[in-house]
């Protein structure tokens, strides 16, 4: 692969986060001594919020902050970012808090945040020399890869466990490319792409060997909320757990924020969210351990139903770090979650959004989380991809006739 | 004594000459890790930490199980077990 014209932005190595070990840029992932995961160090010059101000409507507006190269947003990609930061006084009431935002990335470009991560790994990928666009995913990560192949003009192969919700099956069948169903769980498709993975040296799988890269993309959440809060931070932010990435990359994105004098210095919390049926890294929070034990998970969170975290340990070091906390809930509670965040905000959350909005409930109720403090939840997928969540529980009022006299006698009036 | 087949991830095949599937005799899977480093040295050291433990960014499975789930270190590994060495830093 041709590295040397590789241009990656402002990147400028690999760093193992467990032994410090550094390597040049390319398609490495794990440290050759211990296995652990490779992070990008990065060079930042001429990041200003005027100059950002003056990007793009989209995550590139960042670029500058992205291992991604200058002519990025000049590739064909699904500009991803940017979604609404929506006040939610009614679900603020509800739960008898003050200031609450719900940072809805259900407005990306196939639903779901994961639309920024694969944005950035396509643009790594294509400097690296891969040819293929490929992950393991729990749905949402596959929508996003095959959608931004298809805009890219590259081959997709997308492996998913094959209990998946007929919805994200359908929307990731839909972009066209290789799309793999396999009998097993998201934690054996995980395995089963890192093996491939092994074999197939011009296939990119976003979330294993250009796993560096890619988990930069979560970064961009961090950079808006702080943007679209007027230029600072939350006190606190309360965000689903599935491998852990999406967590650490939005505090890592406050922290460089505070270290560019982008937004004033000040302490906030983070809390992380994840379903009882798969609940490793709540647990090992719960527990006092800095280890993460894996499960194997038995919820209809299927988008969070990772039993074993990558990120874990570092999701732990960050919520401890910042004085926050993890929870989890019921199935039934997510689905309570979803329909008190539609109910109260408009806003129709997956699974994961159910899952977020009540850990929120419960964070407040358990006193961990201060209801007078400034909140921000993620919404990070459309519930129009889990509609069997809630489909048992909702209907319509009544059905009538096309007659005025049904409809007063409904008592609906 | 057990002779099983092992998969070496891409970080590890300098060690194995480039191989990516080698033999190793062992009845347990640590039997089979030290075994695994008589035949190409310094390769337990990487695959486990100072304390002899299986190193926390690294899945080792032996058939579909991952040894986590069953007896870590003292899992069995019968004639003909594929044992897999698997990076844990991906997925999600
Ligand atoms: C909708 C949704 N929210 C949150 C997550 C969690 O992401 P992470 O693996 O970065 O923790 C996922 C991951 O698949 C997802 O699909």
């Amino acid at each position: 692969m041709a590295l040397d014209a590789a241009d990656l932005g402002p990147a400028t190595a690999l760093v193992c986060r467990e032994c410090g070990e550094k390597y040049d840029l390319g398609p490495r992932y794990a440290c050759e001594q211990c296995f652990g995961p490779l992070e990008i160090s990065y060079d930042f010059a001429g990041v200003s919020r005027e100059a950002i101000e003056a990007g793009p409507r989209n995550i590139w507006r960042y670029r500058g902050l992205l291992p991604v190269p200058s002519n990025v947003e000049s590739t064909p990609n699904t500009e991803p970012g940017l979604t609404r930061l929506v006040r939610a006084d009614h679900l603020a009431e509800s739960l008898g808090m003050q200031r609450l935002w719900v940072k809805d990335d259900s407005g990306n470009p196939t639903h779901s945040f994961k639309d920024r991560v694969v944005a950035v790994a396509l643009a790594a990928a294509r400097e690296l020399g891969f040819k293929v666009l490929a992950c393991p995913s729990t749905g949402n990560l596959a929508n996003a890869v095959a959608a931004a192949a298809a805009r890219a003009g590259i081959r997709s192969a997308v492996f998913v466990p094959s209990d998946l919700e007929q919805q994200k099956i359908i929307v990731t069948a839909v972009y066209g490319g290789t799309f793999v169903t396999v009998r097993g769980n998201y934690d054996d498709v995980n395995r089963l792409a890192s093996e491939i993975a092994g074999e197939q040296d011009d296939w990119a799988f976003v979330n294993v060997n250009v796993r560096p890269y890619y988990a930069e993309g979560s970064k961009t959440l961090g950079y808006e909320i702080a943007e679209q809060l007027g230029w600072r931070l939350p006190d606190q932010i309360v965000i689903p757990i599935a491998s852990g990435s999406q967590l650490t990359k939005i505090d890592k994105a406050f922290q460089e924020f505070i270290k560019l004098g982008l937004v004033e210095d000040k302490p906030y919390k983070v809390f992380g969210a994840q379903a009882t049926g798969c609940s490793p890294v709540a647990a090992a929070f719960k527990a006092g351990h800095d280890v993460v034990r894996p499960v194997k998970p038995a919820t209809i969170a299927k988008s969070l139903a990772i039993g074993n975290p990558a990120d874990g340990p570092y999701v732990l070091d960050v919520v401890r770090r910042t004085g926050g906390a993890i929870e989890d809930v019921s199935d039934a509670e997510v689905v309570e979650g979803i329909r008190l965040l539609a109910a109260t905000e408009g806003i129709f959350g997956e699974t994961a959004g159910g899952v977020t909005v009540a850990c929120l409930r419960k964070l407040v109720s358990t006193g961990a989380l201060d209801p007078e403090a400034e909140t921000v939840i993620i919404n990070s997928g459309d519930g129009l991809k889990t509609l069997d969540a809630v489909a048992p529980v909702v209907g319509p009022s009544a059905e009538i006739a096309p007659t005025l006299e049904d409809f007063r006698a409904s008592g609906l009036a | 004594m057990s002779t099983v087949s092992v998969r070496i991830p891409t970080i590890l095949r300098t060690y194995t000459g480039g191989e990516s599937e080698v033999k190793a005799d062992g009845a347990t899977l640590r039997e089979v890790i030290s075994d695994l480093d008589a035949g190409y040295a310094g390769i337990a050291a990487r695959i486990l930490d100072d304390g002899g433990k299986i190193r926390r960014f690294v899945n080792v499975y032996v058939g579909d199980e991952d040894v986590r789930f069953a007896d870590g270190l003292d899992t069995a590994t019968p004639a003909g077990s594929q044992v897999s060495i698997i990076p844990a830093v991906a997925g999600g």
